[in-house]
């Protein structure tokens, strides 16, 4: 397949999916208003009603379900890449759960209040010690085995410890927002989330778009790839700090929500030809894809409820992950 | 043989209860709190609820100093030997159903959702603690203050309660009853929301009202209050004079509602007078 042919095959619907999904997303709420009125009021702006619900309500909502699913797709590609291993996924090896974390602490403390830029760094510390940590315990060659088995001890202890942040505060609301953090919603999120986590994203997305060609060249092994000139310190370097850099940004303002990375380069992989350069923006389109379509199905399932996005993304992720294990395990044998 | 001995007395106790007074009170209930504080003779109340000292929801949090800090567990509130313990009706049934267990008479007092209730409240706490002529200057006061607030005319501005995670007070509140009093009316009603439920902001931006009331933040910071911060809301009241949270005198169905109702036709009279 020539790589001109993927792109008009695969790029091009995934673009349409993500602006009609993005545009629904723009027109159901629990406001009744008429398509003419809410994109005239989207578009006019101005200070009635509906200008503020498009556009102070709906639209951080949407951007933010692009953002963060773009994000959270293309991460999952990036070490899956690197790492040549379908399970690697940054929920299910808690870097979301100890950016989480890094969240919770900056909230409680009062350090997200003191400086704007407070929180989504925090969450950025977060998600980069348990990066760090995840990879020094599996190890670059490390076997899925040992990678899974690192990730759940580092999602098991971020996940305590934000629960033992949020009992111990004295904020009554606290407790019952640990839901929120371990499964991720985007209910009531404003422009000022969207302008919070947009700076470390387009940071993060630089990096890890920039892995394309190290990655293809990974996939002939780690001997060929220096051979053809790829850094693979810089590579290891540049994967680290982009990915830790989109989690903790979106984590900082929506959660964390788990399975995105995982499902949408599974899918696709197959699609592009399986060149993790391709598989790397087909999983970001197709991630604002599956965030967007699962924020719009919350809104649909429960409208008054805040039903959370992790729950949606786990009941399709959960079963594809035991899918590939009992892949993995056929293979080995 | 103690508990025998405990649950005679307890049901002696019991059986005395309308003709003496009870001498032993203990509360367990914010709201019972406040009523029993008010109304209490000299020594009669022994013990309050820790919550009545938490200057966030209790107007009387000063007062509360002069008792004993419960926390609402059968065990220590039999140790305080109370011959009478009052609580809601949300206090949970089975420290309840252990308490009369040993034999310790407990009334329970139900939420309020109206002034009328206070009153009503107010009558019932004086019976129980055989305080009938100061629950009756307490009525009559509370009776004088609430007709001057209802004669006041003018303008009804629109207001809508916001609190933690979006929820909202309906027509069968008693924070719907200080807003009318306050001389607003109540955006929730005109919106259809009949008691405390949770509304979507955009049917908040969309229900523009003249004023947004919301709460004071909890330290420590969360998610469910930072709603009340987010860039509608602000909008909404970017237009109006004054701003104002609901603070403890909003809690509970006692006299501090008035002084609530007070203080929000204050800021009625401010909006007004900006207006013109």
């Amino acid at each position: 397949m020539t790589r001109s042919n993927t792109m008009t095959r695969v790029m091009l619907p995934l673009i349409a999916a993500t602006l009609v999904l993005f545009c629904a997303s723009m027109l159901i709420g629990p406001a009744r208003m008429s398509l003419g009125d809410s994109l005239s009021a989207l578009f006019a702006g101005g200070e009635s009603p509906m200008a503020l619900v498009m556009r102070e309500i709906r639209l951080p909502r949407a951007l933010l379900a692009v953002m963060i699913g773009a994000s959270l797709g293309l991460a999952g590609a990036a070490m899956q890449g690197y790492l040549r291993n379908p399970l690697a996924e940054p929920g299910l090896i808690g870097v979301s759960g100890s950016a989480a974390l890094g969240a919770v602490l900056a909230i409680q403390t009062g350090l997200a209040a003191s400086f704007a830029l407070g929180l989504p760094l925090a969450a950025l510390a977060g998600a980069l010690i348990s990066v760090l940590l995840v990879m020094a315990l599996a190890g670059p060659r490390g076997t899925s085995l040992t990678l899974i088995l690192a990730g759940i001890a580092v999602s098991a202890l971020a996940a305590a410890l934000t629960s033992l942040v949020l009992n111990l505060s004295p904020n009554p609301f606290a407790a019952s927002e640990i839901v929120f953090w371990m499964m991720g919603s985007l209910a009531d999120r404003s422009m000022t989330h969207v302008w919070l986590a947009l700076p470390l994203m387009v940071l993060g997305w630089a990096l890890l778009a920039g892995l394309g060609r190290g990655l293809d060249a990974l996939t002939l092994g780690e001997d060929a790839a220096q051979a053809m000139g790829i850094r693979l310190t810089r590579l290891r370097l540049m994967l680290v700090i982009g990915t830790a850099c989109v989690v903790g940004a979106g984590t900082a303002v929506a959660g964390a929500i788990g399975f995105v990375g995982l499902v949408v380069p599974h899918i696709l992989r197959p699609l592009v030809g399986a060149r993790p350069s391709s598989l790397l923006w087909a999983s970001a389109l197709g991630g604002a894809v599956m965030l967007l379509l699962a924020d719009i199905a919350v809104r649909l399932i429960l409208p008054e409820r805040d039903l959370k996005l992790g729950v949606l993304t786990a009941i399709v992720g959960a079963p594809l992950f035991l899918h590939l294990i009992l892949k993995l395990r056929k293979e080995r044998i | 043989m103690v508990a025998c001995v405990a649950l005679s007395f307890g049901g002696a106790a019991l059986a005395d209860a309308p003709s003496a007074a009870p001498q032993r009170v203990v509360s367990i209930n914010l709201c019972t709190d406040q009523l029993a504080m008010m109304l209490a003779g000299e020594g009669q109340l022994l013990s309050v609820s820790r919550i009545a000292f938490d200057q966030q929801v209790s107007p009387m949090a000063e007062e509360a100093r002069a008792y004993i800090r419960n926390f609402g567990q059968a065990e220590e509130v039999y140790m305080l030997r109370p011959d009478l313990v009052l609580a809601g009706t949300f206090t949970p049934s089975h420290t309840v159903r252990m308490l009369e267990g040993l034999g310790i008479p407990v009334v329970r007092f139900d939420i309020t959702s109206s002034l009328d209730g206070v009153r009503d409240q107010i009558a019932k706490m004086g019976e129980v603690l055989h305080r009938q002529t100061a629950a009756a200057h307490l009525i009559a006061d509370f009776d004088a203050r609430r007709a001057a607030l209802e004669e006041e005319r003018g303008e009804r501005p629109s207001a809508m309660l916001y609190y933690a995670n979006g929820y909202t007070s309906g027509e069968q509140s008693l924070a719907n009853d200080i807003l009318e009093l306050a001389g607003f009316s109540n955006a929730a009603v005109a919106a259809g929301y009949e008691w405390g439920m949770k509304m979507p902001l955009e049917v908040l931006a969309l229900s523009e009202p003249d004023l947004v009331i919301t709460t004071r933040p909890y330290p420590g910071g969360s998610r469910a209050e930072d709603v009340m911060q987010h860039p509608a809301v602000m909008a909404l009241n970017g237009n109006s004079a004054s701003t104002t949270v609901t603070d403890h005198d909003w809690v509970c169905g006692t006299p501090f509602v008035l002084r609530a109702a007070e203080r929000l036709a204050e800021v009625r009279r401010e909006m007004a007078s900006a207006a013109q």
